[in-house]
């Protein structure tokens, strides 16, 4: 994990000295092209890399603003809207911090694999930061409640409270289920996912895209997603006895709110509502695919 | 009758008319929609929607969008062509707004719907509750109580929505229907199935929380409907005129002096009321979800009266004095 933040910060400092065709940057205050209003690519969306000027330069530049060669670029670059400097920088660190995290994931389960030998009982040595980085993305609704991502703050937060309602109230919560062979199946789609997703964002907001990333992240949801999904739903399913056992989160009637709630029916509600939304966000999925990777195709062809 | 150019320009009695020429275009693909030639200079946007109505049957006028620019916003009805900012050639772009159906349809069905509801869970109805309490009554005078509170409230809305509301638009997206019905119906469900329920736990402070419960309740119902009355006063009958409203002789009305859209909040205050004659958590969910619901649209009035009037009084605050 240390090797892969060096390296990313070796990257980010090359960057800042570079303009895109590879000449250095001319550190004055002819910045007159503002800040890239790069957008923090949502979930759904192709990558909307637009500006040519590296970002990062005009990070630098406000950074540095105590000279007064910078200051006229900090001037130009309030004027466009989009994230600013410091949103953009913050949105880089963090989507760093979560590649990082899935990565340390990734490589417990292996670790984990190669040290005992069989799959069973793997989510034991990567419990903690699964729930350390699954609940940290709760931030990416604030991201798109603030602004700084664009993206419909309902949609990512139903995103990520199904992430989070997994790995809480059901993965955490009934701990018989915790051994069973369909959480391994989910949290490895996910880690491959988030791995993946997180890189995007990042290279995204650098303004440099590897095609390879870009192709990974529309093309292996195609077995990610069934597979993740697969996961899931075979969890919820294990859990169901225990639930109705123990009345685990649980309220009857007669009580003096008037109210109760079955977890258990809940839960069975809840499998049910894959019916309908899987196969819509799967489709849609596929459809963004033909948009982004089509084109690529289409060139080709082209030559 | 076109003027011809060697006639001298006058003032008073100008017999000529200069007919206009309206063009109607796609708004998303710029496809020529609808020729009109000899349109009147007087002519309203109204008059236009159904010209061209005759020419694409499937797109009655309540459906249609008119827009000077693509992307801007609807023209109105009423407006009239020759005060548009258009040459003699009118260029107007069209947006299908999709199926429609009238304001009046959708209040009665939404309002319909818990009426009928609660009551089935009232008379518990086979299939609700554990069968040996079939058709049975509660024991709870409260209970008794909320029925005939929560069927006049529908009543209430029912009459209000056939004879005092007087609507701007005539209709809303068809879409609107399920989905507010869904709200209504779903809420109405909910609730009554744990007011009704034969498990039923009657408020905590018995009495004497009912009696103030209802007090709040019967005062907010009249003040909700003094306020509907109120605002139906302002406008004349079938137009659409938008005037700032004040407290009128009516007590109930003096709530204006510091609220923007008082309907609402008596509309929150008997909820409450009946929150707390009920003491039933779905209720308080219900009662939280219309909440934040009015304000959304207590705001955007408030916000659109203050962009109308100069003069628009500047201690009302949207939904609650001084707060919100």
């Amino acid at each position: 994990m240390n090797i892969y933040l060096i390296v990313f910060i070796y990257l980010f400092l090359n960057y800042a000295s570079q303009n895109e065709d590879g000449s250095e940057v001319e550190r004055t205050s002819r910045f007159s092209t503002t800040l890239p209003g790069v957008a923090h690519v949502p979930f759904l969306t192709p990558a909307v890399v637009q500006e040519r000027r590296p970002l990062i330069v005009a990070v630098m530049s406000a950074a540095a603003s105590g000279t007064s060669k910078a200051a006229h670029g900090d001037v130009a670059a309030k004027r466009k809207k989009g994230p600013g400097a410091l949103a953009t920088a913050y949105l880089v660190i963090y989507n760093v911090v979560m590649t990082a995290g899935w990565l340390v994931i990734a490589v417990g389960l292996v670790r984990a694999y190669l040290a005992r030998g069989s799959y069973h009982g793997l989510y034991y040595s990567i419990e903690k930061p699964l729930k350390f980085f699954q609940t940290g993305a709760v931030l990416e609704i604030l991201h798109c409640a603030v602004g700084i991502v664009p993206s419909s703050v309902v949609l990512t937060g139903f995103q990520v409270m199904s992430r989070v309602f997994l790995t809480w109230a059901v993965t955490h919560s009934v701990k018989e289920v915790q051994s069973e062979d369909s959480v391994l199946l989910f949290v490895t789609a996910w880690t491959v996912t988030e791995i993946i997703r997180y890189s995007f964002y990042t290279f995204s907001l650098l303004n440099h895209l590897p095609y390879l990333i870009k192709w990974a992240r529309y093309t292996f949801f195609i077995v990610l997603y069934p597979m993740g999904v697969t996961g899931e739903l075979l969890t919820i399913y294990a859990a169901l006895p225990y639930v109705q056992k123990t009345g685990l989160y649980s309220v009857t009637l007669p009580n003096k709110y008037n109210f109760s709630f079955d977890y258990y029916t809940f839960l069975i509600l809840i499998m049910i509502s894959y019916i309908p939304l899987f196969p819509q966000l799967y489709f849609h999925m596929i459809r963004q695919r033909k948009k982004v990777l089509g084109h690529i195709e289409d060139y080709g062809k082209v030559e | 009758m076109k003027t011809g150019g060697k006639r001298k320009p006058a003032k008073k009695t100008k017999k000529a008319v200069v007919f206009f020429e309206v063009e109607i275009l796609d708004a998303k693909t710029k496809d020529k929609l609808c020729f009109l030639d000899k349109v009147e200079p007087n002519a309203t946007i109204g008059e236009i929607k159904s010209m061209f109505h005759k020419s694409h049957p499937q797109w009655y006028p309540a459906r249609q969008s008119i827009r000077l620019d693509p992307k801007g916003k609807s023209l109105k009805d009423e407006d009239v062509l020759q005060h548009l900012p258009v040459g003699t050639t009118a260029t107007f772009y069209f947006r299908d707004l999709g199926a429609q159906i009238s304001w009046v349809t959708v209040f009665l069905t939404e309002y319909t719907g818990p009426l009928v509801i609660y009551l089935l869970f009232y008379f518990r109805v086979p299939f609700i509750y554990p069968p040996k309490y079939d058709f049975t009554t509660s024991k709870h005078w409260v209970v008794h109580l909320a029925c005939m509170c929560h069927s006049f409230h529908y009543v209430k809305r029912l009459l209000e929505t056939l004879f005092v509301h007087r609507f701007s638009h005539g209709t809303m997206p068809l879409r609107n229907i399920f989905k507010n019905c869904t709200y209504y119906w779903g809420f109405a469900a909910w609730m009554a199935y744990y007011i009704n329920h034969p498990l039923y736990t009657p408020p905590i402070y018995g009495e004497q929380q009912i009696r103030i419960a209802l007090i709040i309740f019967l005062f907010c119902q009249i003040g909700n409907f003094s306020i509907h009355i109120a605002l139906r006063n302002l406008r004349p009958p079938g137009s659409k005129t938008r005037k700032i409203p004040y407290p009128t002789k009516n007590p109930f009305t003096w709530i204006f002096l510091l609220v923007s859209c008082p309907n609402y909040t008596y509309e929150l205050g008997s909820w409450l009321g009946f929150t707390l004659m009920t003491q039933c958590l779905p209720v308080a969910f219900f009662t939280l979800v219309g909440f934040i619901q009015m304000t959304v649209w207590a705001k955007g009035k408030h916000r659109s009266y203050l962009k109308e009037f100069r003069d628009y009084p500047p201690l009302r605050s949207p939904i609650l004095p001084f707060i919100l």
